[in-house]
């Protein structure tokens, strides 16, 4: 030990850098080279994979069957009474009509869309309280719910804040007319509609003996005509905070125009394929005014495939992107083939 | 660290540490410390009352120096009791002059003794002086003593050769001079970040105008409901705002929101980019140094890509361009010139052995005569048990900078300033060690008997030889104590041999010298001419070896002749000096001098064994040849300064009790302070005229050789007048008002009518590889001046040598002090030059400043101008606003000189070529003159050399050898500008890509300043995601070879033009930013538009696609993939999907308004997503790519094909650049074929025209034929001879008025002076067109050329 410091006092250290690849910068590295084929056989391969995905991605798009109903505008008397808040305790009632030409086979999904709607209005999207919603105790009155967090007496609104205050509440039937006079209601299903997770995890019910006496101290938001205890009498675990409903509707909506799924066909019976062509009926209890902002309300009848909706975007983008890369990969060639015989850099 | 301090209580020093010690505090310092605060001297252990110092710490000067106790307390018997110090001390406050020190200390006679209630300080208003009390009240009996910085230790530095130190400290901590002058690294700004401000500044307008589009979307979409709809949420008390109050809130909520556009992160990463490049830069091995142990030094952190972008070079020569050691070449003494060929010889090898690090005693052992074997045996013995005591002693000198390796360490020297094996060691010529041995013999013989000096060669060598050796501030140290200074002349007599045996020796020897070859060698006759006659015909070669380029032939012939005559008749006078070498070899001495040429030139004297023995204020003593020991007493010591220019001993000799004043100095100055030859006799007259002039001649052909020239000259006092001189120099000392004026008054007084004893050429040698590195450079583009305070021949010489100057180069000297000459020389000047470029006039007139960035191209195929011009010229352009003009002229030229230039000037060239032309301007030196040049220029550059540590410490980048620079620029440079631009221009892109993702969203909310990404998820994108790629790809991504950088030279021009980063590019970056993000929100938009997707689950896709958007473009800058950046890239993208997952499937509740719960985990299942993530990152990058894809398959710019080179195989590589380079030259060639078609054939005979004017004459037919001219060739031989002419009467002229400036022969001139201008005016303009001479239109060029 001794020996070596002194060795050391009699070598100072030398102040010589690293001859190690990574300090003198001569790491080995793969370097990407450009050369025509490499570039061009890229371009090739891009374009033919988006080609092909297009085309698959527009014919499954376009084997998606899709029924839209705007009732807003088919119930305009009832439009009309909800654009007077007064009247927001009288009942309406309206139908509409209409016809399917072919069946819709699978699972068949009810959509109700909303037209400028905005729910992604910043103020809108942080109007809510997430533990609340979580079933806990929280003092909701420094949440995010102001000014829909408790009515002046101090009584705590459950669920609190804007997004909850403004639910879509227009309870809608779906008949089907098996003859010209008899219709009978097709089965839908109120549950397994929303994610999984939201079910179970995000939204809970107060936790009590039961959902009245778990609600009890608070009082439902001003707009709604019942409790949240009562969303759904029939069925005690869609109630409450976890309505599918309500769970649905608190997933605020990406744009001001959307569709929120709301009931999806029970396949039983005749409705064991999806739903027969025919004649069918919507009656719409319409509670949810749209016309104070110029919106509008739609049904939807829809299915799905793999890459979504009906929407024909994608597959449209597919095809003209795997266009437009191909007739770069062209370009570059004709370019080339033009100019090959002036080219002269390296080749002596 | 720890240092003693009196402690009252314990009536004892105590060791405490540095940062206890306090002022007014007694310190006790040993030998060896280091002095821990800035103390005033009050005791030393020395009998004289003196300390020394070694101040290498604070200014790099390696030499000791002396410090005084404060006069009053100099009791050499007594030890020094701080308790009964009852002094006042006042002193200035503190500042950070090194030099400057002026206080007083109050001296209260004997008081009482009381108890020293310890120090207090206290600042005295009025007088603005800092005061430190040892008693309370003043004694009105007191008398006032003055000290200076004589008697100041400065912190930093280290005591030497004195035991024990006593003092009171004066300034401690960061009021110490040493800490004040340490301002840290100056703070710059690189042309980059000055760029990029401007950008920030127009994303802030950006960002203002993203602001208020939204404030104005929410305030009209506020405005489109009659009624307040369900989703519009009124403020916690349910009030709802009026659209403009609105419409203001969002424009505040965007700034927040929106607020990433100012990439504030950029800067962030620019400063760790920096660093690792930095880091690189420092680690590089060919930047390091072996010899000195010393890597490149990055001084400055944040200037890494200016390296890349230098349009002007500012080189200093002496030290930066030279190796700034100082070798003894040449002398001539009284008129007769040794050329020292055997020294030259010597030099080659050594060269040689430098480069091979070889054990250089080996080969000396073939070169040397046997003596110097002899001592070279008896230093290495010696030098190894020094050594390790110099270690030791310096082991716990804090951070010095001389660590060396052992084995470079072999001899001890290495430790002691200006003292390398090559300097020396001087092999002396042997005509003249002949002569020196004569001499000595004679004044041995003759000096008793001759009272008066007479007239001859051999005084005038032994004076000659004498002033070397005493005119100087060496001081003396031994190799054994090589920091020990040698005051006392050693005791020992000349081992064995009495001086009187000597005394016979050489009698007998000369005798029998005199017998034997009288005709052969040198007669004694003491006429200096018919020895004159007697040496050329001996070696008729060497006087003349100046005019004629045949100085090998000459040294062949000298080396024949030694032989000989050594050989057989002289062995033995060799046997006998032998004996007398080796009984005087009993110590080493060790020579520390201020300047390298003053130890030069000692090592010189020694080699002709006028050995310097020791030297203290009082007394020099030198060993002559014979062996005796000549002290003499030195009266005066006139010290050397700028602008006396030479320096003065006056000593008694001890023979003759002569008072003698030897003075060294600048051939300018003492050539006109020489004695006027006209007051003897005619004869005298004659011979010293010769002498004069045969002197100026040797002195013009060192210049021409480029050595740095020194005249030795001689006066002899008379008692009375030395007396006279002496009062009056007492008074000036002792005058306090303008004492400085006084002195120099006296000295000029003193030093006139002077013998001329002969000059010396000093050869400042050539680094290693500076023609090389100046030739990349130039390739590279950058224009190349050599500021320099040399003289203007040897700085044209360097220049020459170092390929700055081209031999085809037209040069222009412009040396006048006339304000008119020198405004219409520039103008004749710059319309001869414009008419050459063939460019014109207004495209360079319309702003006075051109494009100086696209100028090299421009002037590319046109012959080439260089530009001389000195000091006083400069002072006249920078007092008579011709800076315009001569910027304008210096545009065209490839190289400028500036001579002569004071530290001033330079900065002030350097500031005028910043500001005016608006270039990236490097400085480069290594002394303190170049300080200010450094500190001025956009990049400081200081070279750790011979001459301190000033020039490194006020440098940005510190390197050893002029030939790193090109690494440093070409590589370095490159890389760090490249890196660095393309990364600025990447975060610009990519906070631009980003922020209008949540701008376009904004349409689709209402402007309500929503976000659809999570915001724990948008910083996390920046932190995270995609910050360390571009850090790693600004430290690690090489667009270029190292190797391939070096080969071309001209890549470097990319980042001259700034042409990663400029305007255009920034747009490009940022049209692309805004197409980028146009696509990756669209397409999601458009795929999910109308379903039921929520904000956050339409976040993430959006959020994923624009991570992949902008990595892969990073992937597309990125051209070389090390493990790092793969590891980056795909880490980047893993850790997202990682962390989001994990943030997603932990997050509950924990980011209130937002839910983002299983957002990611949902979208990960759903094929959309991955559809999406394909197609936008493919449809935003196809643009991009597509113009990389054709810039790469045909290969537009040189870095591309310099990129596709590199993945060649190494042979095929170089066969390519070998191929590019002729192909660039050729394009050159055919362009100026013009210029020179018909001396292709002469001008390849002539490789100095300098020497020759013919070949300057041919240098000049390059102007002559360019293509307006029409001028046959017949006319220039004619004119060729007319130069001849002109050039002889040129000579006559200067050798006459030597006032005149010299003529440099080197380049024919125009002597544009005569009658024209009656002032001082003296223009050199050197021109070789005709037409212009011709054109008469001007007066100057009428009256003075004719041709």
């Amino acid at each position: 030990m001794t020996s070596k410091s002194r060795e050391d006092a009699q070598h100072p250290p030398s102040r010589c850098p690293d001859n190690s690849a990574f300090k003198q910068q001569k790491l080995s590295a793969w370097q990407p080279e450009l050369t025509p084929a490499s570039v061009l056989s890229g371009f090739i391969l891009i374009g033919v994979f988006c080609l092909t995905m297009g085309v698959c991605l527009i014919l499954s798009a376009r084997s998606v069957k899709e029924v839209q109903i705007n009732y807003s505008d088919k119930c305009l008397n009832c439009s009309k009474l909800r654009e007077n808040s007064s009247n927001w305790n009288t009942e309406c009632l309206c139908s509409a009509d209409f016809k399917l030409e072919e069946k819709i086979q699978g699972d068949v999904f009810m959509y109700y869309s909303l037209q400028n709607f905005y729910q992604n209005h910043r103020r809108y999207v942080m109007s809510r309280s997430n533990a609340q919603l979580l079933g806990r105790n929280t003092d909701i009155r420094n949440s995010n719910c102001a000014p829909f967090s408790t009515y002046r007496n101090g009584t705590p609104m459950a669920p609190c804040g804007a997004i909850a205050n403004s639910m879509f509440n227009d309870t809608i039937s779906l008949f089907y007319y098996t003859n010209l006079s008899t219709a009978i209601q097709v089965p839908l299903l109120k549950t397994g509609n929303s994610w999984w997770t939201d079910k179970y995890v995000k939204f809970h019910n107060p936790t009590s003996h039961n959902l009245t006496s778990a609600f009890a101290g608070t009082a439902r938001p001003p707009y709604w005509q019942k409790p949240a205890y009562l969303l759904d009498e029939e069925n005690e675990r869609n109630n409450g905070y976890i309505n599918d409903d309500f769970i649905i509707w608190m997933r605020v909506s990406a744009f001001h125009t959307f569709r929120n799924l709301h009931r999806r066909l029970s396949r039983t019976e005749q409705f064991a394929d999806g739903l027969p062509a025919g004649n069918y009926t919507f009656h719409i209890f319409y509670n949810f005014p749209v016309s104070r902002f110029k919106g509008k309300k739609y049904l939807i009848l829809s299915t799905v495939v793999w890459c979504g909706g009906s929407s024909l975007f994608l597959g449209i983008a597919y095809t003209v992107s795997g266009a437009v890369v191909m007739l770069a990969g062209f370009i570059i060639t004709a370019i080339h083939l033009k100019l090959k015989k002036r080219k002269t850099y390296f080749q002596r | 660290m720890g240092c003693l301090i009196f402690r009252k209580k314990e009536q004892a020093y105590v060791e405490k540490c540095w940062k206890d010690v306090q002022v007014g505090d007694f310190v006790q310092l040993q030998c060896n410390e280091t002095i821990p605060a800035d103390i005033l001297l009050l005791y030393s252990s020395d009998q004289n009352g003196t300390c020394h110092l070694e101040t290498a710490n604070l200014d790099g000067e390696t030499n000791l120096k002396q410090r005084q106790v404060v006069t009053g307390f100099f009791h050499q018997s007594s030890e020094f009791h701080p308790e009964f110090f009852q002094n006042t001390i006042v002193c200035e406050m503190p500042n950070n002059d090194l030099n400057k020190f002026k206080g007083y200390v109050t001296i209260c006679l004997p008081c009482k003794l009381q108890k020293v209630s310890n120090i207090v300080c206290c600042n005295v208003a009025q007088s603005n002086f800092h005061k430190i009390q040892g008693i309370q009240r003043e004694q009105p009996d007191s008398k006032k003593i003055g000290f200076s910085s004589e008697n100041l230790l400065l912190r930093g530095c280290t005591i030497r050769n004195t035991e024990v130190a006593i003092g009171i400290v004066i300034y401690a901590g960061h009021e110490t001079k040493a800490m004040l002058n340490n301002s840290g690294p100056r703070y710059k700004r690189s042309k980059i970040e000055r760029r990029m401000n401007m950008d920030i500044f127009f994303c802030v307008g950006l960002l203002f105008i993203m602001c208020l589009i939204g404030a104005l979307g929410h305030g009209i979409w506020n405005g489109s409901f009659s009624e307040h709809p369900p989703y519009n949420v009124p403020d916690v008390n349910g009030y709802y705002l009026s659209s403009a109050l609105a419409g203001f809130y969002m424009f505040l909520t965007m700034i927040i929101l929106l607020q990433v556009l100012i990439p504030i992160s950029l800067y962030v990463s620019i400063e760790l980019v920096k660093l690792g490049q930095v880091f690189l830069i420092h680690n590089d091995i060919d930047l390091y140094d072996e010899e000195r142990d010393f890597p490149i030094q990055c001084r400055a952190l944040n200037i890494t890509e200016d390296l890349g972008q230098i349009q002007h070079i500012f080189s200093d020569k002496t030290g930066t361009l030279t190796e700034n050691k100082m070798v003894f070449r040449r002398c001539t003494i009284n008129g007769n010139e040794f050329s020292h060929q055997e020294n030259a010889k010597r030099l080659e090898t050594h060269k040689d052995m430098d480069l091979e690090d070889a054990d250089w005693a080996k080969c000396q052992q073939a070169i040397f005569p046997a003596i110097e074997i002899e001592k070279q045996a008896t230093l290495k013995q010696k030098s190894a048990k020094p050594l390790r005591r110099c270690q030791s002693a310096r082991a716990h000198v804090p951070g010095h900078a001389r660590k060396r390796s052992l084995g470079r360490c072999d001899s001890s020297q290495s430790q002691v300033a200006f003292s390398s094996t090559i300097e020396k060691d001087v092999t002396p010529d042997s005509r003249l060690l002949r002569k020196v041995r004569d001499a000595a013999l004679q004044m041995e013989s003759l000096s008793p008997f001759t009272s008066k000096a007479t007239f001859s060669s051999t005084t005038a060598t032994t004076d000659f030889f004498l002033a070397l050796a005493i005119c100087n501030t060496v001081v003396v140290s031994t190799a054994t104590e090589p920091r020990q200074r040698v005051t006392a002349p050693p005791l020992m007599k000349p081992s064995g041999i009495s001086l009187e045996r000597i005394h016979q020796l050489f009698q007998r020897l000369k005798l029998a010298n005199l017998s034997q070859s009288f005709s052969s060698t040198q007669s004694r006759s003491d006429l200096g001419a018919s020895f004159e006659t007697e040496d050329n015909k001996e070696n008729p070669a060497a006087p003349n070896s100046c005019d004629k380029d045949d100085d090998n032939n000459g040294g062949g012939r000298i080396v024949v002749h030694r032989k000989d005559s050594t050989g057989t008749h002289n062995t033995s006078l060799d046997e006998a000096f032998e004996s007398v070498t080796q009984g005087s070899l009993q110590a080493e001495f060790c020579y520390e001098a201020e300047s390298p040429d003053e130890a030069a030139l000692v090592h010189a004297a020694r080699a002709y064994s006028f050995t310097l023995v020791s030297r203290t204020p009082e007394q020099v003593t030198v060993r002559l040849p014979q062996g005796t020991l000549l002290t003499f007493d030195i009266l005066y010591t006139l010290g050397f300064d700028s602008v006396r220019k030479r320096m003065s001993v006056v000593v008694r000799h001890p023979l003759t009790n002569e008072i003698i004043v030897y003075t060294k100095g600048a051939d300018s100055v003492i050539m006109d302070l020489l004695e006027d030859p006209a007051r003897d006799g005619i004869d005298v007259e004659k011979k010293l005229r010769r002498i004069h002039a045969k002197t100026q001649k040797h002195l013009d052909c060192y210049a021409r050789d480029g050595l740095r020239t020194l005249c030795i000259a001689k006066k002899v006092l008379s008692e009375e007048d030395f007396e006279k001189w002496a009062n009056f120099r007492q008074e000036a000392e002792a005058a306090i008002d303008n004492r400085d004026e006084l002195l120099m008054e006296t000295a000029q007084h003193l030093e006139t009518k002077l013998t001329l004893l002969g000059a010396t050429g000093i050869e400042d040698r050539l680094q290693d590889g500076v023609p090389d590195t100046i030739a990349a450079l130039r390739e590279a583009g950058i224009q190349i001046w050599v500021l320099t305070g040399d003289k203007q021949e040897t700085a044209v010489n360097i220049a020459y040598s170092c390929k700055l100057l081209d031999q085809r180069d037209t040069v222009f000297t412009i040396n006048t002090e006339n304000k008119e000459t020198c405004e219409s020389l520039l103008d004749l000047t710059l319309e001869e030059v414009r008419k050459n470029c063939g460019i014109k006039k207004s495209k360079w007139t319309f702003f006075g400043i051109g494009l100086p960035s696209s100028l090299p191209a421009s002037t590319g195929p046109v012959p080439e101008f260089g530009l001389v011009i000195d000091g006083k010229t400069l002072n006249i352009v920078f007092q008579g606003e011709l800076e315009r003009k001569f910027l304008e002229l210096t545009k065209y030229c490839r190289s400028v000189l500036c001579c002569r230039a004071t530290p001033l000037q330079k900065s002030k060239v350097v500031k005028l070529v910043r500001r005016q032309l608006n270039v990236m301007t490097l400085s480069i030196g290594d002394g303190a003159n170049d300080v200010s040049m450094i500190q001025v220029a956009d990049i400081g550059i200081g070279i750790s050399g011979q001459e301190g540590m000033q020039a490194v410490m006020a440098s940005d980048f510190a390197i050893s050898r002029f030939k790193h620079l090109k690494k440093l620029l070409l590589v370095h440079g490159h890389w760090c500008y490249s890196r660095l631009a393309k990364m600025v221009i990447y975060y610009f892109y990519k906070n631009v890509n980003y922020v209008n993702l949540l701008f376009w969203y904004q349409f689709f909310c209402g402007f309500s300043g929503a976000t659809m990404i999570d915001y724990w998820q948008m910083i996390f994108f920046n932190l995270f995601f995609t910050s360390l790629p571009p850090i790693i790809f600004g430290v690690l991504d090489r667009d270029v070879s190292a190797e391939t950088l070096l080969s071309l030279p001209e890549l470097y021009k990319k980042g001259q033009n700034s042409e990663i980063y400029k305007l255009s590019t920034f747009i490009i970056a940022m049209l692309d930013a805004f197409y980028q993000s146009l696509v990756c929100f669209f397409v999601p938009y458009f795929t999910y538009e109308g379903s039921d997707i929520d904000v956050f689950t339409f976040g993430t896709p959006i959020n994923t696609i624009s991570l992949l958007t902008i990595l892969l473009h990073q992937a597309l800058e990125i051209k070389t993939w090390t493990l790092f950046h793969w590891i980056t890239m795909i880490g980047s993208v893993v850790l997202y999907l990682f962390i989001s997952t994990v943030y997603n499937a932990v997050c509950v509740v924990c980011n209130p308004p937002t839910n983002p719960y299983w957002i990611m985990e949902n979208q990960m299942s759903d094929p959309r997503f991955y559809l999406l993530c394909f197609i936008a990152p493919v449809l935003a990058l196809l643009p991009r790519y597509f113009v990389l894809a054709l810039q790469g398959t045909f290969v537009a710019c040189p870095i591309l094909k310099a990129q596709q080179l590199d993945k060649l195989p190494k042979e095929q590589r170089d066969l390519e650049i070998h191929l590019w380079r002729t192909k660039n030259q050729a394009t050159l060639g055919t362009s100026s074929v013009c210029v020179d078609e018909v001396n292709l054939s002469t001008s390849n005979v002539c490789l100095s025209p300098f020497l020759h004017p013919t070949a300057s004459a041919i240098s000049h037919d390059n102007l002559g034929l360019s293509p307006q001219d029409t001028n046959p060739r017949r006319e220039w031989i004619l004119n060729r001879e007319s130069q001849y002419s002109i050039r002889r009467q040129t000579e006559e002229e200067t050798t006459s008025a030597s006032s005149s400036v010299t003529a440099s022969p080197w380049q024919y001139q125009f002597l544009t002076d005569r009658n024209a201008s009656p002032g001082q005016f003296t223009g050199q303009l050197t021109d070789g067109c005709a037409e212009r001479l011709n054109r008469g239109s001007h007066r100057r060029s009428v009256s003075a050329v004719t041709l």
